[in-house]
């Protein structure tokens, strides 16, 4: 084979392992909780033993040794030998860790120390000693598979001088027929070897009328006369042997000969078998070095001649496309959906008669459009189970590095998101687990002490709700310890010491930057990484995150994502001449505001009453610096937004346009980042429009007003 | 006449290697990722012989050579098994159910070609 086709081959075993490694992780919790059938532990066995296939063809023989040794342990559970206690699960839990590594190192060419895996290795060994004694270790059939056989071999057999003569008796039992071999077929193969002579036995043919056509009545006594080795001869009968009455024996010269001694230590140096058809054909019997890839292709030539194009091709239920490609097919279809905007905008302008076939046309090709963006976006969306899978992980080291002991609960592992928003949740994600085992549950003792169960439970969820993902992460530890978060923030001077906060408003001021509330920080949660960053990668995916915690029940993380990336619901709104678009997941509600429900607020602050409340006013025309002058609140209209930490603030704009679908167009790429603002659009009339980054925004009066934000939050 | 071969394997991995190796030598080859599909795909081909995996989801390999040698169209079609061991064990069970022979993986592509022209006509 080919450099190129091993290559690719490679790729797809890689691809494959990512899919088993998934499949056998799945498996393996649902073994540790109890609720694995026989064919769960099957998958799982399965997948062990394809990754170990697979590893032996491509010559990975730490990965071989490794999945070999986990394959052992899971087919004692497999056969009832061994039962998934939790002392078993343990181990072979941790084995899966050890094997993915294992893989991801064979992936990118690197080495793991063996010694670092040693342990879990002798962990799971153990694990098939059965009553302390030692089970005889299996050799591993390990043979690294020569696979470019369009080469010729670059140790040839070197084939035996001498000749011998081999005087074989061989009848076929019935079963030789009914498994479908054929008698005829091995004669031939025999006769490729060397010169044979064949007398056929018919003696036992019955009479026609008590023939069984599925009996076998014939044998043969075969002469043949070759340079062979008994061992090819022997293995011409392999298949055959339980099927047959067959005896070989060698005639005038001894049944091992020094030759052949020599071959079979060559063979045993070289560790590969010598090919039944190496060895020269009698037909050209001056050519006693031919090759066995040579000797192949040349009995295979009456086949040969038709090469692989003319393979039928295996039923497909999935292709594998490049992401590029789709990524441009989803710019396609933005700049069709923009396209198409723009053509309603002029047939719309052009006043045609609703009911002329022009606009029935129009409305047809916005269905069209809008069908053909949601196929695609489709194409990108993925299921977040894989990310669920790698949090078990997260949870089972924080868990083993604290001493505590806790179990991940995932839900809704099938829902599906934006391939992007995918991985950009991995770090996110594994922060906010790592949290919830360090800081949230508690140790066994303590939980005991509290009445609860010695095992803290972490549940990750992910569903569905009004077109955006919804992530949550909770615990049953201890929740939050709100005098503590209070304490620390008015030492760090994120609070003053009279401020007056309600308990969400103490949460979430977890996702200021800078605050950790462990004395200590430790390896884990520690890193340097708050809770803040946290808060900042789920708003850059356009999501939001909230707290919820009830002291001693445990703390929930919520995260509200939308499910791509590429389009947007937005409302068109007008300021200063200009459309903005601004994103309907921050939007409360619209107001008109009425001149006794405006207040100042030092020198050039504002806020709005709105039902009890004050929230602060923000003017977006002079905030962006489109105009220098603020608007006047009664002439506009106040859009009543919440930021993803919960804070409501009223955003100003002259008017409201409508509501509409907008194709996000980066900023950065096309022309540099801008403070407030997340990204743009091209509208139907072909002008550029800016999408408000609602976060950002308020966040710059927040920082500022911090303090009278959060009590204005509970005026009334 | 160019041979037909039916592989079955639920490893995409060890799918591709033997499409490989198997068009190689010139056979036409066809493919089915575990026992149901193969007896799908055997309503509408006929293969000169079946190269097929033992442990394979939804019905193994052992539970494909039985479908089949009960087929009266497919039974003197030649059936390979696929087993990573030479467990003398499975290749016993195979050949009760009706295996003709088996291939040892990781195989050569020379000998799973030797093995396929010791059965096939």
């Amino acid at each position: 084979m080919t450099v190129d086709t091993m290559a690719a081959i490679r790729q797809t075993f890689f691809q494959e392992c990512e899919e088993q490694l998934s499949e056998m992780e799945v498996g393996l919790l649902a073994m540790d909780e109890g609720a694995a059938d026989s064919e769960t532990v099957n998958a799982v066995f399965r997948a062990v033993h394809s990754i170990k296939g697979g590893a032996g063809a491509f010559k990975l023989a730490a990965l071989v040794q490794f999945a070999h040794t986990f394959e052992t342990a899971l087919d004692h559970v497999r056969s009832g030998k061994l039962a998934p206690t939790a002392e078993v699960m343990k181990p072979m839990l941790r084995a899966a860790d050890v094997l993915s590594d294992l893989v991801e190192a064979s992936r990118d060419g690197k080495e793991i120390d063996e010694s670092s895996y040693e342990g879990v290795a002798e962990e799971v060994r153990a694990l098939t000693l059965v009553d302390g004694e030692e089970e005889v270790e299996e050799v591993i059939d390990f043979q690294p598979a020569v696979i470019d056989f369009g080469l010729p071999d670059i140790a040839p057999e070197p084939a035996s001088a001498s000749r011998h003569d081999y005087r074989i008796k061989f009848a076929p039992r019935s079963e030789l027929y009914a498994n479908a071999n054929e008698a005829a077929l091995i004669i031939r193969e025999l006769a490729r070897l060397g010169t044979i002579e064949v007398e056929c036995h018919t003696d036992a043919v019955p009479d026609l009328d008590a023939i069984d056509p599925a009996g076998a009545y014939l044998s043969w006594d075969i002469k043949l006369s070759s340079e062979s080795p008994i061992e090819a001869v022997r293995e011409i009968f392999e298949f055959v042997e339980g099927e047959a009455e067959l005896s070989i024996e060698t005639d005038g010269q001894p049944e091992v000969s020094d030759a052949d001694i020599a071959a079979l230590l060559a063979r045993a140096l070289s560790g590969t078998e010598e090919p039944a058809m190496s060895t020269t054909d009698s037909v050209v019997p001056e050519t006693p070095l031919n090759t066995s890839t040579a000797e192949v292709s040349a009995a295979a030539s009456p086949i040969a001649e038709v090469p692989k194009a003319a393979a039928v091709p295996a039923a497909q239920t999935t292709i594998r496309v490049e992401f590029d490609r789709v990524d441009r097919l989803i710019n396609l279809v933005g700049e069709l959906v923009i396209n198409q905007a723009m053509l309603s905008q002029r047939v719309l302008e052009a006043n045609f008669a609703g009911s002329s076939s022009v606009i029935i046309g129009l409305e047809e090709l916005e269905q069209l459009t809008r069908e053909i963006q949601e196929s695609v976006m489709a194409i990108r969306a993925q299921p977040v189970k894989p990310l669920f899978q790698r949090m078990s992980r997260i949870v089972r080291e924080v868990a083993d590095a604290t001493g505590k002991e806790v179990r991940l609960k995932t839900d809704g592992e099938a829902t599906e998101v934006d391939k992007t928003v995918v991985e950009r949740l991995a770090d996110p994600l594994t922060h906010m687990i790592r949290n919830a085992v360090d800081h949230g549950i508690e140790s066994p003792e303590a939980r005991v002490a509290a009445g609860k169960p010695a095992e803290g439970n972490v549940r990750l969820s992910a569903a569905h709700r009004s077109g955006r993902i919804v992530i949550e992460i909770s615990d049953d530890g201890a929740g939050i310890d709100r005098p503590k978060v209070r304490a620390s923030a008015i030492k760090k001077g994120l609070i003053s010491p009279d401020a007056q906060l309600s308990d969400s408003d103490i949460d979430n001021l977890l996702f200021l930057p800078g605050f950790s509330t462990a004395a200590t920080i430790s390896s884990i949660s520690g890193r340097g990484v708050g809770m803040d960053v946290v808060k900042r990668s789920i708003q850059a995916l356009g999501g939001r995150i909230s707290i919820s915690s009830r002291p001693g029940q445990g703390s929930t993380f919520s995260m509200s994502l939308p499910l791509t990336l590429a389009v947007l619901d937005g409302m068109a709104v007008s300021v200063a001449g200009q459309t903005l678009v601004v994103p309907l997941t921050a939007i409360v509600e619209t107001l008109k505001p009425k001149k006794g429900e405006l207040h100042g607020l030092g020198a050039e602050g504002r806020v709005m009453a709105i039902r009890n409340t004050f929230v602060p006013l923000i003017d977006v025309g002079t905030q962006l610096g489109f105009r220098d002058t603020p608007a006047d609140p009664e002439r506009s209209v106040a859009i009543l937004v919440e930021t993803g930490g919960g804070a409501r603030n009223a955003l100003l704009v002259d008017s409201i346009q409508d509501q509409r679908q907008v194709v996000i167009k980066s900023l950065e790429t096309n022309y540099g980042a801008v403070a407030g603002i997340a990204a743009a659009t091209i509208l139907g009339d072909g002008r550029v429009a800016l999408i408000l980054d609602v976060d950002a925004l308020v966040s710059g009066t927040f920082e500022d007003h911090l303090g009278e934000s959060l009590r204005f939050g509970t005026v009334g | 006449m160019t041979q037909t071969i039916l592989t079955v394997d639920d490893s995409r991995t060890m799918r591709d290697m033997l499409r490989m190796a198997l068009a190689e030598a010139g056979f036409n080859v066809i493919q089915a990722e575990d026992g149901v599909h193969g007896l799908e795909v055997l309503q509408t081909a006929v293969p000169d012989v079946i190269v097929t995996d033992i442990n394979m989801p939804k019905m193994d390999g052992f539970g494909l050579i039985e479908a089949v040698r009960k087929d009266t169209r497919y039974r003197r079609v030649p059936i390979l098994v696929l087993t990573t061991e030479s467990d003398m064990a499975k290749k016993m069970r195979a050949k009760e159910a009706g295996a003709t022979g088996w291939i040892v993986k990781p195989f050569e592509p020379s000998k799973l070609i030797a093995a396929i022209r010791r059965v096939a006509a």
